[in-house]
């Protein structure tokens, strides 16, 4: 389903170019659970920014869905972002004084989708990630850091994706809420779907059905786990 | 589960509800800012409204003088002239000329000469100092004076030079006391004795040149006893209609052109005036009092759309997380500069609403409290609301660029 071909990420800082990723190819199949894992420094959060269609390549190619996307511009991969991809951040991004609701109801709104088949999806969504019904009115900012995560996994699942991206995911919980967002994310696997989780941990890795080592911008071991 | 997720933008709706959510987040920052665009808007709205309504006053005023009026007035005194310029006006024109006027010229239905000046009158011990106008019969339907006690000066009164007055309302008030009937009564002007023969009837109005002021009386007897001159200061001429204005204009120049041996227009000692002149005159000046008034109020306006340009770049700065979120999941850059644009208009839209109803409470204020005429246009009011939206979008425009410019990863990560 995702296949990079020899991706480069170079960033120009004066006359220097700093050479984030070397080379990278890996192929990803529809269903896989995948754990990004390297170092800060290592380049995964810029591997995971072009994965996520937030930024392009310097060279090499990126298939999705076997398109090639790797020099599309800004709106075209806006475009992507809403019908296929779903981001977990550290941060949980959510809009702070908004109903639950509402904030999964958010890449909808800009899908252009009807007022109630959103609230119904929106639900549907939050049900899976494991928030009840009390929830779905309460504001964001009145719920704990577990909940919040998991109205962020909900909102990422809303579009029903071809991949979820999550960046360390469990960064801001502690482990036992961790734990919880892990087996959120081990269960949506279950169902189908395609997951990638960038950590520098190890043991949140272990978690994951294929680890991808990331070290100095490139992939140093692929394993996967039986 | 499939539903169709379309490449459009935000639907208007959705549109709304993020900028009532924002707008309502900081319910005193919003207000403030509002506030300089309803100063700005209440500002421009009241400073017309006073403008156009002391152009509307000074109209009704120059049109109560009377319907199809032309004057004739001495212009700029000639230097080989042998006439005494003491008084500082020409006195060119005579009685022969209102004469000649009336006689020789079909399209002019009545010509009443006149002759002002300031002087002491006294009656009952009271004693006052006003304008007295010597002119005829004709005078008081031209000018539309209508008789209140008594009765007019008559034709006989001008020709046998009688010392008869006729008051205005507001000096009959100052000489005999308000509600009195003065005629037969004795004034003495200039320490010659008067008798009162009637009142007019109060055109209101104030200030320099309102007719209840004066005291009318022969101009015969103006000329002769108590001016000692033969010129007049005016000719009032009433116009059949107001088709032939100007007809009778150029004629009435040319006439007295030939009276007094002049063949150069340029060079003429009077001048021909009618009452669209002098509403023209007095409008373009009321014009610019009223453009200069609306140009201060203007720039508080434009003070106010920075302040809207201020609040919107701290607001897009301390949403970048958002907006990188709002990126992250989908949102296209018009879709992220529309929602701020939109966001800086509905500001200054509430504002313009506010402003508008202000602003008029404003003007009935100032009528109310000063007694200025005030007059509110649909014209001012559209003028304000569009000029607040424009002031919105030209002042919504540079942040909503910015927050569609931001960079999603560099906006995600801010702290």
């Amino acid at each position: 389903m995702i296949e990079i071909k020899n991706i480069t990420k170079v960033y120009k800082t004066g006359d220097l170019g700093n050479k984030v990723l070397k080379n990278i190819s890996f192929f990803i199949k529809e269903g896989e659970f995948v754990a990004i894992i390297g170092p800060s420094g290592s380049g995964k959060s810029t591997l995971m920014h072009i994965l996520g269609c937030l930024d392009v390549p310097t060279t090499g190619q990126y298939f999705f869905e076997e398109k090639d996307i790797s020099q599309l511009s800004d709106d075209e991969l806006a475009d992507i972002r809403k019908k296929k991809i779903g981001f977990v951040f550290q941060a949980f991004n959510l809009l702070p004084r908004t109903t639950v609701l509402r904030n999964v109801e958010l890449p909808l709104a800009y899908a252009n989708v009807s007022k109630e088949k959103r609230e119904e999806i929106a639900k549907k969504s939050l049900l899976s990630a494991g928030l009840s019904e009390k929830h779905f009115y309460r504001l964001s900012n009145q719920l704990s850091g577990g909940e919040m995560q998991r109205v962020a996994i909900a909102r990422a699942l809303v579009n029903n994706p071809a991949l979820i991206l999550a960046d360390e995911p469990t960064g801001n919980l502690d482990s036992r809420t961790g734990e919880i967002v892990l087996e959120t994310f081990k269960n949506l696997n279950k169902e189908g779907r395609t997951i990638i989780l960038i950590t520098h941990e190890k043991y949140i890795a272990e978690h994951a059905r294929r680890i991808i080592f990331i070290k100095d911008g490139e992939v140093i071991e692929d394993r996967i786990k039986e | 589960m499939r539903i169709e997720l379309k490449n459009k933008f935000m639907l208007i709706n959705d549109l709304f509800k993020e900028i009532y959510f924002a707008i309502s987040a900081n319910k005193t920052r919003s207000g403030l800012t509002i506030l300089g665009i309803v100063i700005g808007i209440s500002s421009v709205i009241a400073m017309i409204s006073i403008g156009q309504g002391s152009t509307l006053s000074i109209e009704t005023s120059i049109q109560s003088m009377g319907s199809n009026l032309i004057t004739v007035r001495p212009g700029a005194q000639r230097s080989f002239s042998s006439v005494s310029t003491g008084r500082g006006s020409a006195q060119t024109l005579t009685i022969e000329d209102a004469e000649a006027i009336a006689e020789e010229i079909s399209s002019v239905q009545a010509v009443a000469p006149e002759l002002s000046q300031r002087y002491q009158i006294v009656a009952k011990g009271k004693n006052i100092n006003t304008q007295v106008v010597g002119t005829s019969a004709s005078y008081f339907s031209i000018k539309n004076i209508e008789i209140d006690q008594g009765s007019f000066i008559s034709e006989q009164n001008v020709l046998s030079q009688s010392k008869v007055a006729v008051l205005g309302s507001t000096t009959r008030d100052d000489l005999f006391g308000e509600g009195t009937n003065p005629v037969g009564q004795t004034i003495r002007i200039n320490g010659i004795n008067f008798k009162v023969i009637g009142v007019t009837k109060s055109k209101g109005g104030t200030g320099f040149g309102s007719q209840d002021e004066m005291v009318f009386i022969p101009i015969s007897t103006c000329q002769k006893i108590l001016a000692g001159a033969d010129y007049v200061s005016t000719i009032n001429i009433q116009a059949e209609s107001s088709e032939v204005m100007a007809q009778a204009q150029i004629e009435i120049s040319n006439l007295l052109l030939r009276l007094h041996n002049i063949s150069d227009l340029d060079a003429a000692d009077f001048s021909v005036l009618s009452q669209e002149d002098i509403l023209e005159s007095v409008s373009s000046i009321t014009q610019t009092m009223t453009i200069l008034l609306a140009s201060i109020a203007g720039i508080s306006l434009v003070v106010g759309g920075i302040g809207i340009m201020n609040m919107m770049m701290t607001t897009v700065t301390e949403r970048t997380r958002e907006i990188g979120l709002r990126k992250a999941i989908g949102a296209k850059r018009l879709d992220i500069s529309l929602q701020f644009l939109a966001e800086a208009v509905m500001l200054t839209f509430l504002g313009g609403v506010i402003g508008i109803i202000l602003g008029i409470g404003l003007a009935y204020g100032i009528t109310f409290f000063t007694s200025t005429t005030t007059k509110i246009s649909l014209f001012s009011i559209i003028l304000a609301f569009s000029v607040s939206a424009v002031i919105g979008i030209v002042f919504g425009y540079w942040p909503a660029q910015k927050a569609a410019k931001l960079n999603p990863i560099e906006a995600l990560r801010y702290e």
